[in-house]
C-alpha cells in the first residue's frame, strides 16, 4: 500500500484503542452520514517502480529539443551545475516558511543574500523575497502605486501578452483601470504616453527589452511618469541587467521581472520566480515576506521575516497583498546561479545573448527572413516569414531545432549564450530551404 | 494596571488623546494605554500634510512587530502638520506617550465623542475588566 | 556566520561560459550599465560549502518532527523529485507546439480527474500558483459568475472569524467587501449569525472545514445551505482538506469552488515557503468563467482552450507545472484507497498525540479533533509565566519543529499541532514526552524556558530593531 506511513497495522489498531476507539471510521463521526465516504473513482494504488515507469512514459510523450530558439517570456540558458546541486538538498527542500528563526537562519540568510542581489542586478534599493513569477510581479506593483486619487494605470502594448492578461485580471478586482499605450515601430509611442498622462494616472508599466525583444527608452518612460507624479515600473530580463542600463539607473520607483534565465529549466512554464525591488520610499508598499538583518540576545548577527504588518496574517482584509508565501527555492536557484556566475560572468552571459543575437538576425536576413523592427534589441527580434510560419518551423523541429514563436505572422527569435555559432549556420540554411 | 493618563487632555473611546491649543488646532497622540496594548511600536503610517481628518475615522495606523492598529482623528478638520521625527524613531511613543505627538490638525469644523480624563479612566478599567 | 559577500575575493569565481565563437556586439554606450554589478566572486567550493554550512542552519522534514499546524508538512517522497527533474518534463518551452506537450497536458488532465474526484468538483485548474493564489482565483470566478447573470449588488463575502488571514486579505483583492462571522464557544459557526449575515449582498462565503481549530464542523450541510438559499455561493479552502480527503467531498457538503494545496495534501515539498500550487476546483456551472488555457481532451488528443467568459490569467502560462508532476506522482501511488487511509492515519495521529498530551495540556475544543488540534496555555502562563512562545522555543531544544503559535487568533496563548500521516507512533511518542518534559521545567525552572532556545544555531531574536531600523540587504 502506496501512501508513505510509517506506522504498521497492527500498531494503529493500537493506537485507535488507547484513545477508546475500534475503527478509523469512528474518527469521523462529525462527518454526516449522508456525505461520510463516498466511492471515490480515480486511478492510482501504484508501487515506486509502477510509478516511476509511467511517469517516464508520460513525459516520453513529450517532445524535448537539443536546440531552442524560442523565447517569449521563457529562456534556455545554461544551468551551471552547481545551482541543481545546492538547491536539491534536502533540508532546503521540505523545510516551510521559516516562521521560526532561530533554526531557519539558513534559508533566511539564502533570502537576504536573494535580496541583495536583486538589488544590485536592478538598481534598486530593496528588494521582497520574490513573488510567484514575472506577471504577478507586475500585476503587484501596479496595485503598491494606486490609491483613492489615482486608480489607473497605463501599460505600454509592447509587454508580453499573458503579462499584460495578469496585470488586467489583478486590476480587475482592486478597481484599477488599465490604459494600453500604443506602440510605433516596436516601441512605446512617447507621443501618446505624454498624451495619456492626466491626473488620476497611478503608474506607468513599461517592459524592457519588450515583447519583440527590443530596447525601449526608459529614461523618457520614467521622466514623464514622474512629472506627472506617476511612478514608474520597469519590467526587465535579469540577465540584460548586467548589460544594459538598469531601473535603478533610470529612476524607476519599482523594477519588477521574471527571475526565470537565472538558472531555472523551463519546466513547461513553472515554478519560475517573479523578483520586485524599489526606492527605500515605497519599501513598505512592497507585497510578500522580506527578511531583514539583526541581532539574537548575545548580539551575534541574524535574520529574521520583518516588517510583518504589512501581510495578510497581520492586516487581513487592509493588507495591500494576499500573498503569503514566496518562491523561497527558486529564489535560492536565482542566488546560486548569479553567485556562480559573478558580476563578470551574469555580463559575459548578456553579451553573448546579444552578439549571438545579432549573429543569427543577420544570418536570417540572408535566407530571407527580413526584421520587423530597427534599432537596439537584446537577444530577441521578430522577422517577417516569406512563408507560412509553420513550414519553416516544423522543417526546423524535423532537424532537432525548437525555432522562434509565429507572432503577427512573422517569427519572434531568441538567441542565449547556449546557441553556437554552427548551430546558428544550420538554422538559417534549413530556414532558407523551408522558403525557397 | 496603572496607566498614566493626564488631567488636561481630552481623550478618545479608541484610545488617542487630543489637546487642544489657544491658536485653535488640536495636538494628537495616542495614550500610555494604547502604547501598551500595542507593544513596542516599529512604524507610524503618518498621514500627509494637508489631508482631511474625519471625527472617528483612520488618520493614521501604528505598527508593532505582529499587530497594527488604526488612529482615528479625534476631530474633523485638515492636518497642518505631523511629527516626522516619529520616522526614525517611532519608539518615542512607547517612552513618552503624551510628549510624542503624532499629528496636529486645524481648521476644526467638529468634534467626536471626546471624555475628560476621568470618564476616560472608567473607559479603560471597564476594557481591562 | 559569513555572507556570501563576505566570501567574496577579487579575480575568484567559476569559470562557466566559453569564449564567444561570433563576433561581438555590444549596445550604444548610452544604453549601457554604468554601475558595477557586485556579486560575490566566489570559487565553485566556497559556494558549495557556503551552502553547505546553511543547510545545517535550518530545519527541514527530512530533519525531524514537523507538527506545523495547519501546513501539513508531511514526508516529501523521492520518486516525485526524480520525476520532475526527467528531461522530457524539465525541458519543454511553455510556448510549445501542442503536438509537442501531449506528455505535459496528460498531466494537466489526469491530475485534474483524480482531484476532482476526490473534492468532487467537475473542473480543476492549475494556474495558481499557491493556496491564497488559488483563493483569489476562485474569488474571481464567484464574481464572475454573479456579474454574468446581470447582479452587481452581491459585494459582500463572508469569512469566520477563525479564518486564515489569506481569506479576508483574498477577498479584498478580488474587489469584495469581508464580513466576519462570529465562532460559537465550542468552534463551530454561529448558525444565527450566519443567518442574520446572509442576504442578497453576500456573493459568498468561504470556508474551512475542518476548521482552524482542528474541528469538522457537522452543521456543514445546514451552513452550505444557508448561503445557497440567499444566493450566495460557496468557496472551500482546501487548506485542511488532508484530514477528509477520500472521507468527505467539499462538492458533496453544497462547495462550488475549491482550492488545494498541493504542498499540502499531496505531498510536494515546501521548499522553505514555495513554489507551491493552489489547484482550485469548481463545479460544471462555473467552467466558463475559469482562466485562460484549460487542458482538454478531445478525439486526437490533448488541447488549451480559452472559457467563452474567463476572467483573465492570474499568472503566465499555466501554472507551477514541476509541483503539478509531483503531485500527481503521488495520487498515482496512493489511488482511492491510499487517499482515505492517508486522512485516516493523519486524523488517527492528531487525536492520539492530543490524548497523549492531556496529563498536562489542554486543547481549546473538547472532543475529537480532525487532523490537527489546539491547546491554549493560557491557564499555564497565568500560573508559571511562560508562554505559548516560550514552550514552542523549548521544543526546538528538544529536538523538534515547533507548531504553529497564536493561531487561530479567537484562542488565546495558541498551539496549533498537526502531526500528519507521515510520523511514527513512536515518533509521536517521543514528541508528547518532550512536551511533557518542558511542562515539568515550566513548573520548575520557568526562567529556563524564557532562555530557550539554546541550542539552536542562535539565540532569539531582536524583531523590534529589525522593523524599527530595517537592514534588508548587505550594506558592502
Amino acid at each position: 500500500m502506496g501512501g508513505y506511513i510509517p506506522s504498521t497495522e497492527a500498531e494503529r489498531r493500537e493506537m485507535l484503542a488507547s484513545i477508546g476507539l475500534a475503527s478509523p471510521e469512528e474518527l469521523f463521526r462529525q462527518v454526516p452520514e449522508s456525505i461520510r465516504f463516498p466511492h471515490i473513482s480515480m486511478e492510482g494504488g501504484l508501487s515506486e517502480m509502477e510509478v516511476s515507469r509511467e511517469m517516464e512514459e508520460i513525459s516520453e510523450k513529450n517532445r524535448v529539443y537539443r536546440s531552442v530558439f524560442r523565447g517569449a517570456g521563457a529562456y534556455d540558458h545554461y544551468i551551471p551545475a552547481i545551482v541543481p546541486a545546492v538547491t536539491s538538498k534536502e533540508t532546503f527542500v521540505t523545510a516551510y516558511t521559516p516562521y521560526q528563526a532561530e533554526i531557519s537562519q539558513g534559508v533566511l540568510q539564502s533570502i537576504f543574500e536573494y535580496q541583495t542581489m536583486i538589488c544590485e542586478l536592478t538598481g534598486m534599493d530593496v528588494s521582497n523575497a520574490s513573488v510567484y513569477d514575472g506577471a504577478t510581479a507586475a500585476a503587484e506593483a501596479v496595485r503598491m502605486t494606486v490609491d483613492t486619487r489615482r486608480m489607473a494605470a497605463l501599460v505600454a502594448d509592447t509587454i508580453h501578452p499573458m503579462v499584460l492578461e495578469t496585470v488586467q485580471t489583478y486590476a480587475d478586482g482592486a478597481g484599477v483601470e488599465i490604459r494600453r499605450v500604443p506602440s510605433k515601430g516596436g516601441r512605446c509611442d512617447l507621443d501618446a504616453l505624454r498624451e495619456m498622462l492626466v491626473e488620476d494616472v497611478a503608474c506607468v508599466l513599461l517592459q524592457s527589452p519588450n515583447f519583440f525583444g527590443l530596447v525601449e527608452d526608459g529614461d523618457s518612460v520614467v521622466a514623464l511618469a514622474h512629472a506627472n507624479q506617476s511612478k514608474a515600473i520597469l519590467s526587465v530580463n535579469p540577465i540584460a541587467c548586467a548589460l544594459y542600463k538598469t531601473p535603478g539607473e533610470m529612476g524607476a520607483d519599482i523594477a519588477v521581472g521574471e527571475g526565470q534565465p537565472l538558472g531555472m529549466p523551463l519546466s513547461f512554464g513553472g515554478p519560475y520566480l517573479g523578483f520586485m525591488a524599489s526606492t527605500s520610499a515605497l519599501m513598505r508598499k512592497l507585497p510578500g515576506r522580506i527578511v531583514g538583518q539583526t541581532t539574537d540576545l548575545e548580539g551575534k548577527r541574524a535574520y529574521v521575516l520583518t516588517l510583518q504588518a504589512r501581510e495578510q496574517h497581520i492586516r487581513r482584509e487592509k493588507a495591500l497583498s494576499n500573498i503569503c508565501s514566496n518562491q523561497a527555492l527558486c529564489a535560492m536557484t536565482a542566488a546560486v546561479y548569479m553567485a556562480a556566475m559573478g558580476g563578470e560572468g551574469m555580463r559575459q552571459a548578456a553579451r553573448a545573448c546579444h552578439a549571438k543575437a545579432a549573429y543569427l538576425r543577420a544570418a536570417l536576413e540572408k535566407a530571407g527572413f527580413a526584421p520587423v523592427h530597427q534599432g537596439e534589441f537584446f537577444h530577441e527580434f521578430l522577422t517577417e516569414c516569406p512563408v507560412e510560419p509553420e513550414r519553416v518551423l516544423s522543417a526546423l523541429a524535423n532537424q532537432g531545432i525548437l525555432g522562434g514563436l509565429p507572432v503577427n505572422g512573422g517569427i519572434l527569435w531568441c538567441a542565449t549564450e547556449k546557441c553556437s555559432r554552427a548551430e546558428m549556420d544550420r538554422l538559417a540554411r534549413i530556414a532558407r530551404e523551408a522558403v525557397g | 494596571m496603572a496607566y498614566h493618563i493626564p488631567e488636561e487632555l481630552l481623550y478618545t473611546k479608541s484610545h488617542e488623546w487630543v489637546r487642544f491649543d489657544e491658536d485653535g488646532t488640536a495636538l494628537v497622540g495616542i495614550t500610555d494605554f494604547a502604547q501598551h496594548s500595542l507593544g513596542d511600536i516599529v512604524f507610524i503610517n503618518l498621514p500627509e500634510q494637508g489631508q482631511h481628518a474625519a471625527a472617528g475615522e483612520q488618520l493614521a495606523d501604528v505598527e508593532s512587530v505582529k499587530a497594527v492598529e488604526g488612529i482615528l482623528s479625534p476631530v474633523t478638520g485638515t492636518v497642518l502638520c505631523v511629527n516626522e521625527a516619529l520616522d526614525e524613531a517611532p519608539e518615542a511613543v512607547n517612552e513618552d506617550p503624551y510628549g510624542a505627538w503624532i499629528v496636529r490638525i486645524g481648521d476644526i469644523a467638529g468634534r467626536g465623542e471626546l471624555l475628560d480624563a476621568a470618564q476616560y479612566r472608567a473607559h479603560v478599567e471597564q476594557e481591562e475588566a | 556566520m559569513k555572507l556570501l559577500f563576505e566570501r567574496s575575493r577579487e579575480g575568484s569565481g567559476c569559470a562557466i561560459l566559453p569564449p564567444l565563437d561570433v563576433p561581438e556586439c555590444l549596445p550604444s554606450p548610452e544604453l549601457m550599465r554604468k554601475t558595477p554589478l557586485r556579486l560575490p566572486q566566489v570559487a565553485e567550493v566556497d559556494l558549495s560549502r557556503h551552502y553547505a554550512a546553511l543547510e545545517k542552519r535550518a530545519f527541514g522534514v527530512n530533519d525531524g518532527f514537523y507538527p506545523l499546524g495547519s501546513c501539513t508538512m508531511k514526508y516529501n517522497p523521492k520518486v516525485n523529485e526524480q520525476i520532475a527533474a526527467l528531461p522530457g518534463f524539465a525541458k519543454l518551452h511553455p510556448l510549445s507546439d501542442e503536438r509537442d506537450v501531449q506528455g505535459a497536458m496528460e498531466v494537466y488532465f489526469r491530475a485534474g480527474t483524480c482531484l476532482a474526484a476526490i473534492t468532487g468538483m467537475d473542473y480543476m485548474t492549475f494556474q495558481a500558483a499557491a493556496g491564497a493564489h488559488g483563493e483569489f482565483l476562485g474569488l474571481l470566478l464567484i464574481r464572475a459568475y454573479h456579474r454574468d447573470r446581470g447582479d452587481f449588488a452581491r459585494k459582500k463575502i463572508l469569512v469566520p472569524d477563525s479564518a486564515h488571514g489569506t481569506n479576508p486579505a483574498s477577498a479584498a483583492m478580488a474587489g469584495f467587501e469581508v464580513v466576519s462571522i462570529p465562532s460559537t464557544a465550542d468552534g463551530r459557526v454561529d448558525l444565527e449569525a450566519l443567518r442574520m449575515a446572509a442576504g442578497p449582498d453576500t456573493a459568498g462565503l468561504m470556508l474551512t472545514n475542518p476548521n482552524t481549530l482542528g474541528i469538522f464542523d457537522e452543521n456543514i450541510l445546514e451552513i452550505t445551505r444557508i448561503v445557497h438559499a440567499a444566493g450566495g455561493l460557496n468557496y472551500y479552502d482546501g487548506a485542511n482538506l488532508n484530514a477528509i480527503m477520500g472521507v468527505a467531498r467539499p462538492g458533496d457538503m453544497g462547495f462550488d469552488v475549491v482550492h488545494l494545496n498541493l504542498h499540502k495534501t499531496f505531498s510536494t515539498p515546501h521548499g522553505g515557503g514555495g513554489p507551491g500550487s493552489g489547484a482550485v476546483g469548481v463545479k460544471a456551472f462555473l467552467a466558463d468563467f475559469l482562466p485562460r488555457r484549460q487542458v482538454r481532451k478531445e478525439l486526437g488528443g490533448y488541447h488549451f482552450v480559452d472559457p467563452p467568459k474567463s476572467v483573465g490569467a492570474v499568472k503566465a502560462f499555466y501554472g507551477n507545472f514541476a509541483v503539478v508532476v509531483k503531485a500527481f506522482a503521488y495520487l498515482l501511488s496512493l489511488g482511492p484507497d491510499g487517499v482515505r487511509q492517508a486522512a485516516e492515519c493523519a486524523v488517527l495521529n492528531a487525536n492520539y498525540l492530543m490524548h497523549a498530551l492531556r496529563p498536562g495540556y489542554t486543547p481549546a475544543i473538547e472532543g475529537m479533533c480532525m487532523h490537527e488540534f489546539v491547546l491554549s496555555l493560557e491557564a499555564l502562563k497565568r500560573e508559571t509565566g511562560v508562554s505559548a512562545l516560550d514552550v514552542a522555543k523549548g521544543m526546538i531544544d528538544g529536538g523538534m519543529h515547533p507548531p504553529t503559535m497564536y493561531f487561530p487568533m479567537i484562542v488565546h496563548e495558541a498551539l496549533m499541532l498537526e502531526p500528519t500521516e507521515t510520523e511514527s507512533r513512536q515518533t509521536l511518542d517521543w514528541a508528547a514526552g518532550v512536551m511533557l518534559e518542558i511542562l515539568r521545567k515550566a513548573r520548575e525552572n520557568p526562567e529556563s524556558l524564557h532562555a530557550a532556545p539554546v541550542t539552536a544555531p542562535v539565540r532569539r531574536l531582536d524583531e523590534v530593531t529589525a522593523a524599527r531600523r530595517p537592514v534588508l540587504r548587505y550594506p558592502f
